[in-house]
């Protein structure tokens, strides 16, 4: 089935070609990184996670989000959704590879990865997401490709791969919850140090990774023969607005603890990223942007004209995604470092090396992405969907 | 009948051992997880299986100082400028640790700072003016119940279970800086460029490595100078200091659980606080105020 | 057969380049390396062939050994005390203490390139020496 990613139009190709071009690119950067160090990054000894764990923090949240299709169609039947799990499959794949690249360009010995694996320390989260993350990664990938197999010899999906596909739906809540932890458990930390973490994260991911979906679909509707369905969209749209108030809820929440109790250590992360701390306001444009997304995306997505508007909800699912990229990414992990433990304020910036191996990262994604679709839409094509 | 007789010997045979287990672990006055640790020489079960085909490790070298928790004591109204840049100087200067200018990337095992930022949780706007301006000697803490080790997916940080000391195991760390997000204080540095470059080579110590670039390094209590006897560099210059200047030493180091060791004195007659206790990490290193 | 004059083809061109090595030496080989042994030491910490071979994971055993277990004291097969460390045993001036005579020598020969001496200081040498080292 492969090989239908290797058949197509001037568009596809001209398309996989500029990614190939950022791939190269975030490549040659990677090889500088790899020859200097990451001292060509934007980091320093206070700030030691940036824009890659930034990133990965925001992509294995939209990875858990193709659990928000599986679990309706394949727990409550709720048949619409057999048109799109595979996109919400493939999305997964290439949102958990996306994350795996950005763990390895972030390790300062990337030789010594295997080290996880040759010294395995159970009370370590990081071993335990190396577990859950690549556990998905071939759980998605093994369910897609034999769904999609089923579906094109006309027959439904075997008998076997049923507990297979219920296994991956504790397994897509798990890599959340685990990636959350590795913030939750801190004692250093006091902006992640709290049980309402992981519940954030389930809920930005939630928001975030179907709003993504939607507009992954309203492309494929506009360019290929397979329209996903009014109906598909349209629930998963609902999906994306319950998780974004909540998302707004617990943050809000957050907030009220912070500044009714006026404990110096909740506060002054919040302080810094929307009001600027000491006179350091470097994150501050970038948060009330991310507040400007959010309202504008709430406000699309729960009046009931505009969401059910194809145009519109395009608008609000990429408020969605502008709103809890900055947010989660650059607000929670970068924002979490400051002030430092001793409480000193280092700022950071991301360099252009940084922002180019970022870019190839995601034009990976993006590429391997594209080719499953293009097999999987392929196959729809064909079988006449 | 065969099969009684059999099975009657079976549960004969079992209980026998289970009679004779327990007065047999009492003897040995030691429990299974002990035994098996006793086994593996202080390794984990990988490591052990690493160097499975090889001969037995070393021993101890008779010269060392031992103890099963070793902590320090700053008796802080000793400090001054010249103690603390000495300490300083003698400690980056043995164990090869690059002067970095750029503060971004500044690898530093021992620093200081004021009291509102080492303790930040007491803040006290009307502290004694001498207290609030003096330069708090920073380090890292070795915790008893380090953070830092709890989140290293390779162990490359560990808490040594022979003496305590929180080590850096340079060869095995991936360079993923997990640990410097757990940990609280602050006391960890990245290598992020080479640090060769930063070291004149005139000023390298030969005795001791330099890093690599991608590594997490820190303060390991100068395991490398007790094994050899010495007390950590700090310790020493700071007291040849002191005594020249007649004062009581500044860092005391000792075993804590030697309830006559010098550290244990010097708490037991003075006050002492540590940083961030809330947290639970039980820091090593006691501030004398 | 089918294409047979562009398979013959690759046929040849294929066994020209995977026999690269043999044709353009003229079927000589390199000379072997000779490493000056220290002077002064005879006895290693262990036997010259074990050594040899497996010099490598005794300097890990050592290394796990001194840092996760406070273990440095090491006892030769010809029951000798040593401290277990690579710069200050291994590499002491009356040992092998000259990296471009010694560990050098077979490492380029066999196109080795360990990175213990990323971190681990080589003892200083000579510049005339040094500049053996540039081969």
């Amino acid at each position: 089935m492969l090989e239908k990613a290797f058949v197509g139009g001037r568009k596809y190709w001209i398309w996989m070609g500029c990614l190939l071009v950022f791939m190269g690119a975030g490549f040659l950067s990677w090889l500088y990184q790899f020859q200097e160090g990451l001292g060509v990054t934007g980091m320093s000894r206070d700030i030691s996670w940036g824009v890659y764990i930034a990133n990965f923090t925001f992509l294995v949240g939209v990875a858990a989000a193709a659990v928000m299709v599986v679990i309706p169609y394949y727990i409550h039947h709720y048949k619409a959704f057999g048109r799109i799990t595979i996109l919400a499959e493939f999305l997964g794949v290439s949102a958990v590879l996306m994350c795996l690249l950005f763990i390895l360009v972030d390790l300062g010995n990337p030789v010594r990865a295997l080290n996880v694996a040759l010294h395995p320390t159970p009370r370590s989260i990081l071993f335990w997401d190396m577990i859950v993350l690549n556990g998905y990664l071939f759980l998605n990938i093994f369910i897609g490709w034999n769904v999609l197999m089923a579906e094109r010899k006309g027959s439904p999906p075997p008998g076997w791969l049923k507990p297979v596909i219920y296994l991956s739906i504790p397994w897509a809540i798990s890599i959340h919850t685990v990636t959350a932890f590795l913030y939750a458990g801190l004692p250093g930390r006091h902006f992640w140090l709290t049980a309402i973490m992981a519940a954030r994260f389930l809920s930005s991911a939630f928001a975030a990774g179907p709003a993504m979906l939607i507009i992954f679909c309203l492309i494929v509707r506009k360019t290929t023969r397979f329209d996903p369905g009014r109906e598909q969209i349209r629930t998963l749209s609902g999906i994306v607005t319950y998780a974004m108030i909540l998302n707004v809820f617990f943050f809000l929440l957050e907030c009220f603890t912070a500044f009714y109790s006026t404990i110096p250590g909740h506060m002054h992360t919040i302080q810094y990223l929307f009001a600027g701390l000491h006179g350091h306001t470097g994150l501050v444009p970038w948060m009330w942007t991310s507040a400007f997304f959010w309202v504008v995306s709430l406000i699309l997505l729960i009046v009931p004209a505009a969401r059910r508007a194809d145009d519109v909800l395009a608008v609000a699912c990429v408020s969605v995604f502008i709103g809890c990229w900055i947010d989660k990414g650059v607000g929670l992990v970068i924002g979490g470092f400051i002030p430092n433990p001793l409480e000193h304020i280092t700022e950071y910036v991301a360099t252009l090396p940084e922002v180019l191996i970022t870019l190839g990262v995601w034009a990976t994604g993006f590429f391997v992405m594209s080719a499953l679709y293009k097999v999987a839409i392929t196959v729809k094509e064909e079988t006449g969907a | 009948m065969g099969v009684n007789r059999r099975k009657f010997l079976k549960i004969a045979g079992v209980s026998a051992l289970g009679a004779a287990a327990s007065p047999a672990t009492e003897a040995l006055a030691i429990t299974p997880t002990e035994w098996l640790d006793k086994q593996l020489e202080g390794f984990s079960i990988p490591e052990f299986l690493l160097h499975f085909f090889h001969k037995p490790a070393g021993s101890q070298p008779a010269e060392a100082l031992t103890a099963t928790r070793w902590a320090m004591a700053v008796n802080v109204r000793m400090l001054d400028e010249e103690i603390v840049e000495a300490c300083i100087e003698a400690c980056h200067k043995i164990h090869n640790v690059p002067h970095i200018k750029n503060p971004k990337r500044e690898i530093k095992w021992l620093w200081h700072d004021e009291y509102e930022h080492v303790f930040p949780g007491q803040e006290n706007e009307y502290i004694d003016e001498n207290l609030q301006k003096l330069p708090f000697l920073v380090l890292c803490n070795h915790c008893f119940n380090p953070p830092c080790c709890r989140v290293c997916p390779t162990k490359a940080t560990f808490k040594r279970k022979s003496d305590g000391v929180v080590m850096m195991d340079m060869h095995r760390c991936i360079g993923c800086r997990f640990c410097m997000a757990a940990c609280p204080f602050g006391a960890r540095s990245f290598n992020w460029v080479d640090p060769r470059k930063y070291i004149k080579e005139e000023e390298q110590n030969p005795e001791y490595p330099t890093r690599t670039k991608g590594v997490v390094e820190k303060c390991q209590f100068c395991a490398e100078r007790l094994a050899k006897g010495q007390m950590p560099a700090c310790v020493e210059v700071a007291q040849e200091i002191c005594k020249r200047k007649g004062k009581e030493p500044a860092l005391v180091f000792g075993d804590l659980d030697d309830p006559n060791s010098e550290v244990r004195q010097v708490l037991r007659s003075h006050y002492s606080i540590r940083r961030k206790p809330e947290l639970g990490t039980q820091p090593n290193v006691y501030y004398i105020v | 057969m089918y294409d047979g004059g562009k398979i013959l083809a690759g046929i040849i061109i294929g066994v020209i380049l995977l026999t690269f090595p043999i044709w353009w030496t003229h079927g000589s080989a390199p000379p072997r390396p000779e490493v000056k042994l220290p002077e002064k030491e005879k006895k290693c910490v262990e036997e010259g062939a074990y050594m040899k071979r497996k010099h490598m994971q005794l300097l890990d055993l050592w290394r796990d050994s001194v840092v996760r277990t406070a273990k440095r004291s090491y006892v030769s097969y010809d029951g000798r005390r040593y401290d277990m460390s690579l710069q200050n045993t291994c590499m002491s001036t009356n040992c092998h203490a000259k990296k471009t005579e010694f560990c050098d020598r077979c490492h380029n020969y066999t196109g080795v390139v360990p990175y213990c001496w990323d971190c681990h200081i080589p003892p200083k040498e000579e510049p005339q020496e040094k500049a053996e080292e540039m081969h």
